[in-house]
């Protein structure tokens, strides 16, 4: 089904000690000096936290920036539905915290599959994360008195992360809009909203501009520059039901790869345990409920199974607690993960709550009762208000029905130490890369690696490579980008002339319950055989019987759809792949053959303790897989406990 | 709670492009589920519309959680429909009647061209937050968090204003399609921390003077805009706004 290369991946990890590693290397690299900043163009795609921050900081640089986004306005970006926090190790509360923590939680948190020096970067600039949001005029949570207040959050046993009510992801990433906005005025920032990446421009072996969709007009634009840095969030849609934006795609990050960019761990997803659960089969999409309620939502189903009797009619002692019963120390705040995990293992032996079944309770009455209901709504009034939209449910009255939904992806395109692909001059910052939550993120730590790669690594490493590649100037008839253009164009005429009988989400819809079916929460060896074969005929039907009307030179969203659809339909096989071949269990990729006696997750590191990152070799054609070795010098594996 | 299904009439705006002439068309949708969103229907109407070989509606949408602003759309006349604090994102089809006509209809404000149907263009909106809705603090520069202390209650307002999500239902809910809702709440932010203030006078003078520029009409103090605001914004940040404007107008070191 794949083949293995025998080259091994460089990381271009620096040496020394992992305390000085980022020190030593920001020291090592050229500079650019800043009178000839001003000469270098750089493309950014997404303008959520990764791109709207990397905007920003480049611009203010002096180097040109070309921001690109589908949205009709960069501030729009999914990002800005982040709810619960951000991670810094400021240690504010004096509970413990610190840099060493931040980044011992976070490689723990992502079950051993992370490279230890990104996230030690991490956790070394998250605390400037903090102090840049809040001289933005980000408007952070704070005590009475004025300092920043914090709350906890999974798989972290001290106070850390920060937040603005239950929007966080809102504020930080209006306040990275607003100094984007800012350099727009001064024009250092070229604005180009509803456009979607179509190609990448690869010219000698380096990235060198895209090819997009004016989604307007249906006009294709090329556009050229000496580096290209893709944001464009995470791949979650593949299963059609997520907590992801409806927009929210694979299409540019699948482009790339197609050109050559490795794509590492895709296998590795994450389901968030609390969303709210699926109604009914018109269902657009999935609506997460902040995991900052566990600090004060308890989690429970009966203890007797198929118990229908209303919440409140069962008693305490009827009630099966069951995170704070496996799990004593971490409780209800055990990472998404197990979390997720324990859900569905209770649903599954039929103790699940609901119509359907297929959903637990989250119980705020123990909370009201100790500190009123004027707490509650203060701290998580948004969410509930939104929950009560939902589900014309009061949040306040019974406990909230929650379930499992996929949310986030670990996995991204293969970068090294500077963000930048085996693709010189394609960076990749954000979800969109695979390089900091390993096979798992932890909670509040999504914000902390847009804003880490876009403030603080991208505007250092991107100056090594601009300073020392040899970039002539492109033109716009450059061979490369007439091929990309003709590429985009000729997908696009292919879409609407296949005029079959079905619609782009009729196939979507269908692909994302054969992926939540077989490689969702559990996988194993036979789903997954079967499912790679199930989405090659899918996909064999879906260029015989798509339905797009409309034309191509106009605004048309079906074909916007059909267009993303379509590179779902091949990325859905290599993360079936990639699933396959990992033999182990880990993080949020949970394989049935492989787990201990009390059903936790069986990681092999013997094995597998090496990052998987996957080159294209043309759809349907075997990839080929090729590794880069985990080494752990600071930190031993061990097996992850939140006992 | 169980659901039950709605036979509707569906009165929607269809345009072709920015310059082409528009026109109600009546739909009909039998089975609507009171548990779908308001969106979903939409989705179920395009997917009756495709069958039949007739073009979808476009309409802007994306995160459906009520957050990132992109939905819009005029409910039988309501920005956002009849619901408070809601986006038409939010609003589910439990809202309504068996039997019932709705009409459907994009922004309506010269300041929003029509793109298509139920999309509309507005770019008014960055073009005012590029004038100075912003601080000017390059990143790295920035000192500790903690290193300007904010009262909670103080720092409370100013989230009450930075909640706006950019919507444009304040436009498009008054007479005069005033933007003086969305102007105000980012003013209002930033004049209340202290993080804003060395541009406090600057930033007013250069964000109405934008706001006027790009076509909007004057505030009619009736409060249209926030009734219909999804996030809430009050018209007190409108007043505060004001008085912004005047002490920034009147005085050189304001």
């Amino acid at each position: 089904m794949f083949r293995v290369a025998s080259d091994t991946l460089n990381s271009r990890v620096p040496e020394g000690p992992l305390q000085q590693k980022w020190d030593t290397h920001r020291f090592g690299m050229k500079l650019v000096n800043p009178s000839n900043k001003r000469k270098f163009t750089v493309i950014v795609v997404g303008t959520g936290l990764a791109g709207g921050s990397a905007c920003a900081s480049l611009a203010e640089l002096g180097y040109n920036v070309k921001a690109f986004c589908f949205q009709d306005t960069p501030r729009r970006a999914h990002s800005i539905a982040a709810q619960g926090g951000i991670n810094a190790a400021k240690n504010y509360q004096n509970d413990g915290d610190s840099i060493w923590r931040l980044f011992y939680d976070t490689l723990k948190g992502g079950d051993y599959r992370a490279r230890e020096a990104n996230v030690y970067r991490l956790a070394q600039v998250s605390n400037n994360i903090i102090d840049q949001c809040v001289a933005q005029g980000v408007p952070f949570a704070r005590e009475y008195g004025g300092t920043l207040a914090n709350r906890s959050f999974g798989g972290a046993q001290v106070s850390r992360t920060f937040y603005c009510r239950g929007q966080t992801g809102q504020q930080l990433l209006l306040g990275a809009y607003q100094s984007m906005m800012r350099q727009v005025g001064t024009g250092k920032v070229k604005l180009f909203p509803r456009r979607e990446m179509l190609e990448l421009v690869v010219v000698d072996g380096l990235a060198r501009g895209i090819v997009v969709r004016n989604l307007v007009t249906g006009q294709m634009e090329t556009h050229t520059a000496d580096a290209v840095v893709l944001c464009t969030g995470g791949y979650g849609n593949v299963y059609y039901l997520s907590t992801m934006a409806k927009g929210s795609n694979v299409t540019a990050a699948w482009r790339c790869h197609r050109r050559g960019a490795l794509f590492a761990n895709p296998c590795y997803t994450q389901i968030h345990p609390t969303c709210i659960p699926v109604s009914g089969d018109y269902q657009s999409k999935l609506t997460l409920m902040s995991e900052s309620l566990r600090n004060d939502g308890r989690v429970w189903v009966p203890k007797e199974q198929g118990d229908k009797r209303a919440p409140a009619d069962i008693p305490d002692d009827q009630r099966d607690y069951y995170l704070e019963r496996r799990y004593p120390s971490f409780g209800n705040l055990a990472p998404r993960d197990i979390s997720s995990r324990a859900a569905k293992e209770r649903c599954d032996a039929g103790f699940g709550v609901g119509e359907s079944g297929l959903a637990v309770f989250l119980d705020f009455r123990d909370a009201i009762k100790r500190d009123g209901e004027d707490v509650i709504r203060k701290k998580y009034g948004n969410l509930l208000h939104m929950y009560n939209k939902i589900t014309a449910e009061d949040p306040y009255k019974a406990p909230m029905r929650i379930f499992p939904a996929v949310h986030y992806t670990m996995g991204g395109l293969w970068v090294d130490y500077n963000l930048m692909s085996n693709l010189p001059g394609l960076y990749v910052l954000g979800e969109a890369n695979f390089s900091d939550h390993g096979a798992n993120r932890l909670g509040a730590s999504a914000l902390m690696q847009g804003l880490s790669d876009g403030y603080f690594v991208l505007p250092y490493t991107i100056g090594d490579h601009l300073a020392t590649a040899k970039l002539p100037k492109v033109p716009d008839d450059h061979p490369a980008c007439l091929q990309a253009r003709n590429d985009a164009h000729d997908r696009v005429t292919k879409l609407l002339n296949v005029r079959g009988r079905r619609s782009v989400d009729s196939f979507h819809r269908e692909l994302g319950l054969l992926m939540w079916e077989h490689c969702g929460m559990a996988r194993n060896q036979a789903g997954l055989t079967g499912v790679v074969s199930k989405i090659r005929d899918l996909r064999e039907q879906y260029w015989k019987d798509l339905r797009v009307l409309g034309s191509g030179e106009s605004l048309n969203q079906s074909l916007e759809r059909a267009g993303r659809v379509a590179d779902f339909m091949e990325f859905a096989e290599l993360l079936a792949i990639d699933a396959l071949h990992r033999e182990e269990s880990c993080g949020g990729h949970f394989r049935e053959e492989y787990q201990t006696s009390d059903g936790e997750a069986d990681r092999n590191d013997a094995q597998f303790s090496y990052v998987g990152a996957w080159e294209f070799n043309g759809a349907g054609e075997q990839p080929t897989l090729h590794k880069e070795p985990l080494i752990f010098e600071n930190v031993k594996p061990s097996t992850r406990s939140y006992k | 709670m169980s659901s039950h299904f709605l036979n509707l009439t569906l009165r929607v705006w269809r345009q072709a492009g920015p310059d082409k002439k528009g026109a109600f068309r009546d739909y009909r949708l039998d089975g609507v589920s009171t548990h779908m969103s308001f969106l979903e229907m939409l989705d179920v109407l395009n997917e009756q519309l495709m069958q039949q070989g007739e073009e979808p509606v476009a309409f802007d949408h994306d995160c459906r959680e009520g957050i990132c602003g992109t939905c819009s759309l005029m409910i039988n006349g309501q920005a956002h429909g009849p619901d408070r604090a809601t986006t038409t994102c939010q609003l589910h089809m439990r809202r309504f009647k068996d039997g019932e006509t709705i009409t459907i209809e994009p922004w309506r404000a010269t300041s929003f061209p029509v793109l298509r149907d139920l999309v509309v263009d507005r770019s008014a909106f960055d073009r005012i937050i590029q004038a100075g809705g912003f601080v000017s603090i390059n990143t790295g520069n920035a000192p500790d968090g903690n290193a300007v202390l904010v009262p909670g209650a103080r720092q409370e307002i100013a989230m009450d204003g930075a909640a706006c999500i950019g919507c444009g239902a304040c436009v498009a809910a008054c007479k005069n399609a005033s933007a003086m809702l969305f102007v105000a709440a980012k003013v209002s932010q930033l004049a209340i921390l202290p993080q804003g203030h060395p541009e406090r006078a600057s930033r007013v003078i250069s964000m109405v003077a934008q706001m006027d520029k790009e076509g909007f009409g004057s505030c009619t103090n009736t409060s249209e805009c926030e009734a219909a605001c999804p996030a809430e914004v009050s018209v007190a940040h409108i007043a505060r706004l004001n008085r912004e404007y005047l002490k920034a107008a009147m005085f050189a070191d304001a």
